[in-house]
């Protein structure tokens, strides 16, 4: 039997029911898992926000003592009290810019192969190659880089100054082109060459995303473009690109970042110098990272703090780029609902 | 608007209708719509075959190009130049234009593959007469020098030194990155923002600095001297971003349909948590986790600036340098020894090995669940998780945006 409430007029109590106060505030369990989660939030951002924050203590000291110079001086010499990065930074960026130059062509190709061309069948196993390219260490790229590409670059790189030595940074001064025998050793162990194998490292991350921009890109539209007679180039040219190019521009981005952090397998094929140049085909460069873990066992506290300033150049600069790819990302159309 | 025939003439004016024709054979349904005739297929392959002889005849008989890669370069030249021609002998511009982009699209992918291959077959080649003693596996390098021959020395120190720097990283990081994860998503807020946006910018932390860092601080400073637990430290402050954003991103992909269910039910919100929304979101997690520690167990820098190349077998994390094997690596190639160069990729074919390993489990455990029964009831596609990659979400890209959108 169901007893319905029946409404007493005579209960004075009828007259102060009011709707129940409902506060978000968690209380009991909930209020013990609340705060258990809020201090490891906390924990972890003392953590790492603790590094980026000691970083930028660190570097503060160098800053005051070398000002504007830290930045603008080429060479690297504590004991002459002449400390600066611009060599390295420069040689960090060109290593980073030729890496990109290979690695988004590359990229860009094979993530449209991957999600507009392939097979459906192999279109699995194709993703996961490509994570598992990802996941490959870096020290591998290093060994491939220097025994089994760098012989072949520097062929590479004496057809590119023999034909195109007329730009100036495709120029190895301290070489002659046309020489009877041709002085291999001055075309290995460069820029060109480490940017080949960190191009390997950072290509796999950039196809990723521009492929997982790649495959959100509206069925709907795609369809439209072929049912008007597109030829698959032709969709892809005017649906997937376009809607794609947040992608394109992050995931490339995103790459650079990497790519600028890059250590082992630069420090493996660099030989070290520290002169500002462009020409990235010529023997000798230097990358920041190099230059931290070439000199951070014999470094005195100064120096020390001169090393993590670099390092703290070099985080701002890789946090700035991320920055901006994230940006970049979110603004797009991409990833956005389309089909309304 | 103009219109054009495929053939490109101006069509003006004139309508043709389709007349029937009776002694027309009947109509053949075709097979199948996307797939290529013979025809195409031959006309495909068949510009390639034809490209190799041209290349062949140009780089081996006429002109002085020597070299395989010269003879790559002319066929994939010669066959963007054939294919071309056949695409102009059937079609316009366009499909001219659709064909060479195929191509080239198709090349690049080609070219990603085989850089990946052989990268692999070449360590793989370099490095496998060191594999086939058993010494390799079980002795540390202790009184070995780099010319002695292999049936002497091993890579037992650098083995345990890599799996104990990141077995007590993981142990740091795996809760901690949860845990911020869980917080993040779960609890959120104005502090969760600020956490995330912390965690974000430390994702482009260098592993060199992360390490020196390290070295700044607990070396340097704090005055432990340089150990097993330093590198992993080091490793520490390196994944655990990685990691908390990872599992951030695959935490977001859980239907919220879900938690309010179960909060419906009246489970707490550390029940909702443990029983609902980690189980969900589980395959994700554990890919982005186990790509994590790949990523960890492959990092030489932080371990060279925290810990250094032992040649003997250290088990005891706090007990003086210990190796790794990126490290081992490293330091055998530099040494120079034909010997000690085997021996390093030997190395780096056991490394190569774990990370395989540790990949495939990935891939297994993030595998969404087959029906197990055959009941005739049909499962409810799963959530589909997997396709949250750990990869994508260390960038930018938040497919979680589509998901709630579109439900």
């Amino acid at each position: 039997m169901t007893t319905l409430p029946v409404a007493d007029a005579a209960d004075p109590a009828v007259d102060t029911v009011r709707p129940r106060k409902i506060s978000r505030k968690a209380t009991g369990a909930d209020a013990v898992f609340v705060h258990s989660a809020r201090a490891v939030g906390a924990t972890v951002l003392v953590i790492i926000g603790g590094v980026g924050l000691f970083l930028g203590w660190q570097a503060y000291p160098t800053w005051k003592n070398y000002g504007i110079g830290f930045l603008t001086e080429t060479q690297w010499n504590p004991e002459a009290d002449v400390v600066g990065i611009a060599s390295v930074l420069a040689g960090t960026v060109t290593v980073a810019l030729v890496a990109m130059a290979i690695a988004f062509p590359l990229a860009l190709s094979t993530a449209l192969y991957i999600s507009e061309y392939a097979p459906a069948s192999v279109k699995a196993t194709l993703v996961s190659l490509v994570d598992l390219m990802a996941a490959v260490p870096s020290i591998i790229w290093g060994l491939w880089g220097f025994f089994l590409v760098m012989p072949h670059a520097a062929e590479l790189a004496l057809w590119l100054h023999r034909n195109l030595g007329w730009i100036p940074i495709f120029d190895v001064p301290s070489a002659d082109p046309d020489a009877a025998v041709w002085d291999a050793s001055r075309y290995t162990a460069s820029a060109f060459c480490a940017g080949i194998a960190v191009a390997m490292m950072v290509l796999p991350m950039s196809c990723a995303v521009m492929r997982q921009v790649f495959s959100q890109t509206p069925p709907g539209e795609k369809e439209a473009a072929l049912a008007l007679g597109a030829t698959k180039w032709g969709m892809v040219r005017s649906v997937v690109l376009p809607f794609g190019r947040g992608g394109i521009i992050g995931g490339t981005m995103l790459g650079l970042g990497r790519a600028l952090g890059e250590t082992i397998a630069v420090l493996l094929i660099i030989s070290p110098s520290f002169d500002l140049k462009l020409n990235f085909l010529e023997l000798g460069t230097n990358s920041i990272s190099a230059l931290i873990a070439g000199r951070f066992g014999d470094a005195s506290r100064t120096q020390l703090s001169a090393l993590l300033a670099a390092g703290f150049v070099l985080f701002l600069l890789t946090l700035l780029i991320n920055t901006l790819a994230a940006v970049i990302v979110n603004r797009s159309r991409s990833g956005a609902g389309t089909d309304a | 608007m103009t219109l054009t025939t495929p053939a490109g003439a101006r069509v003006v004016g004139t309508t043709h209708l389709p007349r029937y024709d009776e002694d027309a054979a009947p109509a053949v349904p075709r097979g199948s719509l996307g797939r290529m005739t013979v025809d195409d297929k031959f006309v495909r392959i068949g510009s390639w075959v034809s490209a190799f002889g041209m290349a062949w005849l140009v780089t081996q008989q006429l002109l002085p190009l020597p070299g395989l890669a010269w003879f790559v370069i002319t066929w994939f030249g010669f066959g963007l130049f054939v294919t071309a021609v056949t695409a102009a002998m059937t079609g316009g511009l366009v499909d001219v234009r659709d064909r060479l982009a195929g191509a080239i699209l198709t090349a690049g992918a080609v070219v990603v593959g085989a850089a990946l291959v052989s990268a692999m077959v070449f360590v793989v080649m370099r490095g496998w007469r060191p594999l086939l003693h058993l010494n390799f596996y079980l002795d540390d390098m202790s009184g070995v020098g780099p010319k002695d021959p292999f049936d002497r020395g091993g890579i037992a120190h650098a083995i345990v030194g890599s799996l104990m720097q990141l077995g007590i990283a993981i142990a740091i990081t795996l809760p901690l990155g949860i845990g911020t994860a869980v917080f993040m998503t779960e609890v959120g807020g104005r502090f969760a923002r600020i956490v995330r946006t912390v965690v974000e910018a430390m994702t482009a932390l260098p592993s060199i600095v992360a390490g020196l860092f390290i070295y700044t601080t607990f070396i340097v400073a704090l005055g432990f001297p340089r150990s097993g637990l330093a590198a992993s430290l080091a490793i520490a402050v390196m994944m655990l971003p990685i990691i908390a954003r990872a599992a951030d991103v695959v935490l977001r992909v859980v239907p919220d349909g879900l938690r309010e269910a179960s909060l419906a039910l009246g489970a707490s919100r550390w029940k909702t948590v443990w029983t609902v929304v980690l189980p969900t979101a589980r395959p994700g997690l554990a890919t982005a986790c186990i790509l994590g520690v790949a990523r960890g167990i492959g990092e030489t820098s932080p371990v060279l600036l925290t810990s250094g190349a032992a040649p003997f077998l250290v088990t005891s994390p706090t007990d003086g340098v210990m190796n790794s094997l990126p490290l081992f690596i490293y330091t055998t190639v530099r040494s120079g020894e034909p010997n000690a160069i085997t021996r390093a990729f030997a190395a780096a074919t056991v490394l190569m090995a774990i990370v395989l390993i540790l990949f495939i489990t990935a891939r297994l455990v993030a595998r969404p669940r087959r029906t197990k029964s055959r009941r005739g009831r049909r499962s409810r596609p799963a959530v589909d998780l997997v396709m949250a990659d750990p990869l994508v979400e260390m960038g930018p890209v938040q497919p979680a945006a589509r998901t709630e959108e579109n439900p």
